[in-house]
C-alpha cells in the first residue's frame, strides 16, 4: 500500500515534469507542442550514447539536459516561430510532423529496436514496513525540488513575471517592453530541460530506450496537463501526481491492472465532463 | 521638430483598409487628442504606431528616428508607451507585480523603489491594495493601475486609449485631472477619446478621425467651437 503510494507519487512526478512543458508552452505560445514527449526520447538516447562511450552516468544526465534544451530552442526557431500568427491547426499539424521527424531520425541513427540503458541501480530502504526503491525516492525528492524551484522562478523573477504577463495578455506584455519571441524561446528551453529530467527518471523505472519511448508518457502527461487545467503550472503538477498515483494503484490490483491506461483516460474524460477547464484551470474573465 | 510624426499612415486588416493615409504630429510637452466615433480607426492608429499592428505604408518618426518597423518592445525602451484600451492590466498578478511589469524596460533597478513610491503618492488606492490580485480591483482602480503601470517605464510620450471608458462621471473627471497632472510633470500625451468635450478641454491640439481619415484639426479650443464637431461629438 505505502510502497504503491510512493511508486505512484514518483511516476506522478515524472508526468508532472513533462506536463509542465505542455502547459507552459500552451500558456505562453498558445500552442500544443505534440513533439514535447519525443524530447524525452532525445534525452534518453543522449544518455545511451554517453554510456556507450564509457561516460559517467552523471555526464549522461547533464548531456541529456543540455541536448534537450538546445533541441527545444532549435525546434521552436525552425518549426514554430515561422508560423507565429498562422492558424492553430497549421501549428498543431507542424508539431505532429516534428514528432514524427524526431522519431524517424532516432530510428535512422539508432535503429528501431529497444535498447537497454543501465543508468544506475539502487537498493531499497524500509519505511514503515514497506520496501521503497531508492530510485523512486530520488525521483520524488528531486522532482519536488525542481517543481518548487520552477514555481519560485515564475513568481519572483523578472523573466518569470514576464512569462506570466505574456501568458495572460501578449499585447499588453509587449507594451511593457517584453520581447515575446525571447520569452517563448526561454519557455521552450525550460520545458525541454524538464522533459530531459523526466526522461532520466523514466529510465530509472524502465531502463530501455526506443524511438517511440516518448509517445506514451507524452500523451499521459498531456492528459495530466488537461486534468490539472492546461495553462496552469500548479495544475500540471497536480494532474501529473493524480495520474501517476491512479496508474500505480490500478496496476497494483490484479483485476484492474490490464485496464490501467484505460482507467487513466477515463479519469480524464470524467474530469472534463465535470469541469471542462480542468481542476485548477482558470476561466478568462473579460472586464470592460 | 515634432516629437512624434506620423506621415501618410496606411493600415489594413486583411484586404480591408482601416487607416487611409493619415498624417499628424505631436510636439514635446503637448496634449494631443484624436477624437472620432467607434470604428474610426483611433485604436488602430495607436497600435500601429506602437508596432503591434503592421503598417502597410507611410512612416512613423519618434524623436527624429524612423520607428515604422521597430518592434513594440524596442519602442518602449525609447521612451514611448501606450496605456491600452480596456486597461488590460495583468489580472492574475498583484497590483505590486503589475507595477513591476511596468518597469520591465528599465534596466537600472536603483530608482525602482522611489518610482513605485511616486505612483503610490499619485494613486493612494494602489498602495492600499498593493498585495491584492489586480483582477479583483474595481474598474476605476484598474484604470489607475493601468496608468501607474504605464508611468513606471518613464515614458517621454504616453499614449492613452480611452482612459475614461466605462467609468462613473466622478472618476472620469479624476482621470482627466490626472492626465493634466502627468502632462504638467513633463510627459507628452497623445490621447484617444470618445468623450470629446472633456478631452478637447485639456488638449493643446486635436484631430478628428472619420473612417480612417483625418477630417479636421486644430487647437482644442477651435474644435470645441467648430459647428461640425459640436454636432457630431458634443451632442449639440
Amino acid at each position: 500500500m505505502l510502497s504503491t503510494l510512493f511508486d505512484g507519487l514518483s511516476l506522478g512526478a515524472i508526468y508532472a515534469l513533462i506536463a509542465l512543458g505542455y502547459t507552459m508552452v500552451y500558456g505562453i505560445a498558445k500552442m500544443l507542442n505534440f513533439a514535447h514527449g519525443d524530447i524525452i526520447m532525445v534525452g534518453a538516447y543522449t544518455i545511451l550514447t554517453t554510456l556507450t562511450m564509457n561516460g559517467h552516468p552523471i555526464i549522461g544526465v547533464v548531456a541529456a539536459v543540455l541536448v534537450c534544451t538546445v533541441a527545444g530552442i532549435v525546434i521552436e526557431k525552425v518549426a514554430y516561430k515561422p508560423l507565429r500568427g498562422a492558424s492553430p491547426l497549421a501549428v498543431l499539424i507542424t508539431a505532429i510532423g516534428v514528432s514524427y521527424f524526431l522519431q524517424s531520425v532516432a530510428q535512422l541513427i539508432f535503429g528501431s529496436k529497444s535498447q537497454a540503458v543501465q543508468l544506475a541501480s539502487f537498493g531499497t530502504v524500509k519505511i514503515a514496513n514497506a520496501e521503497i526503491n531508492i530510485g523512486t525516492l530520488i525521483t520524488l525528492v528531486v522532482g519536488a525540488v525542481i517543481m518548487i524551484a520552477l514555481t519560485l522562478f515564475v513568481k519572483y523573477t523578472r523573466t518569470g513575471r514576464a512569462m506570466q504577463a505574456v501568458s495572460e495578455d501578449r499585447g499588453a506584455a509587449q507594451l511593457m517592453g517584453v520581447n515575446v519571441n525571447k520569452i517563448i524561446m526561454i519557455t521552450f528551453a525550460i520545458g525541454s530541460a524538464l522533459a530531459a529530467a523526466a526522461g532520466v527518471f523514466y529510465l530509472l523505472q524502465i531502463p530501455a530506450v526506443s524511438p517511440t519511448l516518448g509517445s506514451m508518457p507524452g500523451i499521459k502527461a498531456f492528459a495530466a496537463a488537461v486534468i490539472g487545467g492546461i495553462g496552469s503550472i500548479p495544475g500540471a503538477m497536480l494532474g501529473g501526481v493524480v495520474l501517476g498515483v491512479v496508474e500505480k494503484f490500478a496496476l497494483s490490483v490484479p483485476a484492474l491492472a490490464p485496464y490501467a491506461t484505460a482507467i487513466e483516460f477515463a479519469l480524464l474524460i470524467l474530469i472534463l465532463l465535470v469541469r471542462p477547464i480542468g481542476i485548477l484551470g482558470k476561466k478568462r474573465r473579460e472586464k470592460v | 521638430m515634432a516629437m512624434l510624426e506620423v506621415k501618410d499612415l496606411q493600415v489594413y486588416y486583411g484586404v480591408i483598409q482601416a487607416i487611409s493615409g493619415i498624417s499628424f504630429e505631436v510636439n514635446k510637452g503637448e496634449i494631443v487628442t484624436l477624437i472620432g466615433a467607434n470604428g474610426a480607426g483611433k485604436t488602430t492608429t495607436m497600435q500601429s504606431i506602437m508596432g503591434l499592428i503592421p503598417i502597410k505604408s507611410g512612416s512613423v518618426f519618434y524623436e527624429g528616428q524612423n520607428i515604422t518597423k521597430t518592434p513594440c518592445h524596442k519602442i518602449v525602451t525609447l521612451g514611448m508607451t501606450q496605456c491600452p484600451e480596456g486597461r488590460r492590466i495583468f489580472q492574475e498578478l498583484s497590483v505590486y507585480d503589475n507595477l513591476l511589469m511596468g518597469a520591465f524596460a528599465i534596466k537600472d533597478k536603483k530608482g525602482l523603489k522611489e518610482d513605485i513610491e511616486k505612483i503610490y503618492t499619485r494613486f493612494p488606492r494602489l498602495e492600499e491594495r498593493k498585495n491584492q490580485i489586480a483582477g479583483t480591483l474595481s474598474g476605476g482602480e484598474q484604470q489607475m493601475l493601468a496608468m501607474g503601470r504605464a508611468l513606471m517605464s518613464h515614458p517621454k510620450l504616453l499614449m492613452m486609449d480611452e482612459p475614461s471608458m466605462g467609468l462613473s462621471p466622478l472618476l472620469v473627471d479624476q482621470v482627466f485631472d490626472i492626465i493634466k497632472d502627468i502632462n504638467n510633470d513633463g510627459t507628452t500625451v497623445l490621447l484617444v477619446e470618445q468623450n470629446a468635450g472633456k478631452s478637447l478641454a485639456i488638449s493643446d491640439r486635436a484631430y478628428v478621425l472619420e473612417t480612417g481619415k483625418i477630417v479636421l484639426s486644430g487647437t482644442g479650443k477651435e474644435l470645441m467651437e467648430s459647428e461640425d464637431v459640436k454636432k457630431a461629438y458634443l451632442g449639440g
